[in-house]
């Protein structure tokens, strides 16, 4: 039997890790993407009853990105400074174990300097390529997602990649 | 300076054109500097961005704290939807058990379907095999059906929910020739073998062999079975949404 089927937490839980994602790429902090996570899902289980049932990661991404918004208004509102790319970029990770440390390392700063990249986009440009090529979302559904046309998603999207290969050709430079 | 057609040759790069519109554009690229450079461009962001960015995952504890307010929130309507709640608790704790236990329900015989349909799928995956009719019509694969089966194999389209059908092809399953609908969900293919069996109605059940996970059930006089290697939650939200279409 197939358990839970059509239950909130069947249909939203599953989408939590993307939830998560595109909540810390849109705030910038790990504690601010938790507290609009936990927000986003609350209201989620509100409009639950209007859920139509088409494409529940989309629908919960939708959500989550509507929250983070309003968050992101509110910080701006009190006049609270965001987070430095360095601060919010994640610790290196651990060496695997019998791998050579220094080519850890140097895969550990490029994952930084691209996470820093990524996180200097506009928040616009910089959701449009997260849900792109980090949660694979169509451009369909990323216009559901940002509630813009698909002309815009991909303009966005063109934009976005254009200004990440410029910044990491400069990033490479003397 | 860019061609008119740079937007155009990122919805090909994003596998957002249909295959016609996609043959003419790469015809396109094969005469144009710009766009074959601009193509080797998001080739390698998305190798960087794919290989180099961070895809954060919930942590241990937000999962935790996020199904605790939900089950607060469920606990204070206790008499608008008890039974519901009381499902919800249920699967929250119990939901990986209740799987396995089907799994171990699941006769030897069923085994050795399994085993067949996760080799038919494979089999599939390799180039050129994957469908003998390519169209994201549904109007188009169910009569290319006709004629070849001796059975009408439903054939719905959910391109709405994320899982667009790509096409259809013939396949030998269980001692008789089946129909194999083919859906798309990102990078990830997903089979849809479908036959008359004159079983009785049974829910989803899942399994899982060689990394590829399972998801048979009976309805309306056909046996089903969906494989891919999707996560099992989105297999079976596919397969949820499938029998949610009319």
């Amino acid at each position: 039997m197939m358990p839970e089927s059509g239950s909130f937490a069947a249909v939203a839980l599953p989408h939590l890790d993307a939830a998560y994602n595109l909540a810390r790429w849109l705030m910038g902090s790990a504690d601010e993407a938790e507290d609009v996570v936990q927000e986003a899902m609350l209201r989620a289980l509100t409009y639950f009853p209007s859920y139509r049932g088409v494409n529940a990661r989309a629908w919960v991404l939708q959500i989550v990105r509507n929250t983070a918004m309003a968050a992101l208004r509110m910080r701006r509102g009190l006049n609270l400074v965001p987070l430095a790319a360095e601060d919010c970029a994640p610790a290196p990770e651990p060496a695997d174990s019998g791998d050579d440390p220094e080519a850890a390392l140097i895969r550990a700063r490029a994952r930084q300097q691209l996470d820093g990249l990524l996180g200097t986009l506009p928040v616009e440009l910089r959701e449009a390529l997260v849900l792109r090529e980090l949660e694979e979302l169509s451009y369909r559904e990323i216009a559901q997602v940002t509630e813009a046309p698909i002309g815009t998603v991909m303009s966005r999207l063109w934009r976005a990649r254009r200004m990440l290969a410029a910044a990491a050709r400069q990033g490479d430079g003397p | 300076m860019d061609c008119d057609k740079a937007l155009l040759v990122q919805a090909e790069f994003d596998g957002e054109l249909d295959a016609a519109e996609a043959a003419r554009l790469a015809a396109h690229r094969e005469g144009c500097v710009p766009c074959r450079r601009r193509w080797r461009e998001l080739a390698a962001a998305r190798a960087a961005l794919r290989g180099g960015a961070t895809r954060h995952a919930a942590s241990p504890a937000l999962r935790r704290a996020v199904e605790a307010r939900l089950a607060a929130a469920a606990a204070d309507r206790p008499r608008r939807r008890p039974i519901r709640w009381w499902r919800e608790a249920l699967s929250f704790a119990a939901g990986a058990a209740l799987v396995a236990v089907t799994l171990v329900a699941m006769p030897s015989g069923r085994q050795n379907l399994v085993a067949a349909v996760v080799d038919d799928h494979i089999r599939a995956l390799q180039p050129g095999h994957l469908r003998d009719v390519v169209s994201t019509d549904q109007h188009t694969v169910k009569p290319w059906f006709d004629g070849r089966l001796d059975f009408a194999p439903p054939v719905k389209e959910l391109a709405q929910a994320g899982f667009p059908l790509e096409g259809g092809r013939l396949d030998y399953l269980a001692g008789r020739t089946v129909a194999a609908l083919v859906y798309t969900h990102g990078k990830h293919t997903i089979d849809l073998f479908v036959w008359p069996d004159r079983g009785a109605t049974t829910a989803p059940a899942s399994t899982a062999r060689n990394g590829y996970n399972v998801i048979h059930w009976r309805e309306h006089g056909m046996a089903l079975w969906a494989v891919s290697d999707l996560e099992r939650d989105q297999l079976r939200e596919f397969v949820r949404l499938w029998r949610q279409m009319p």
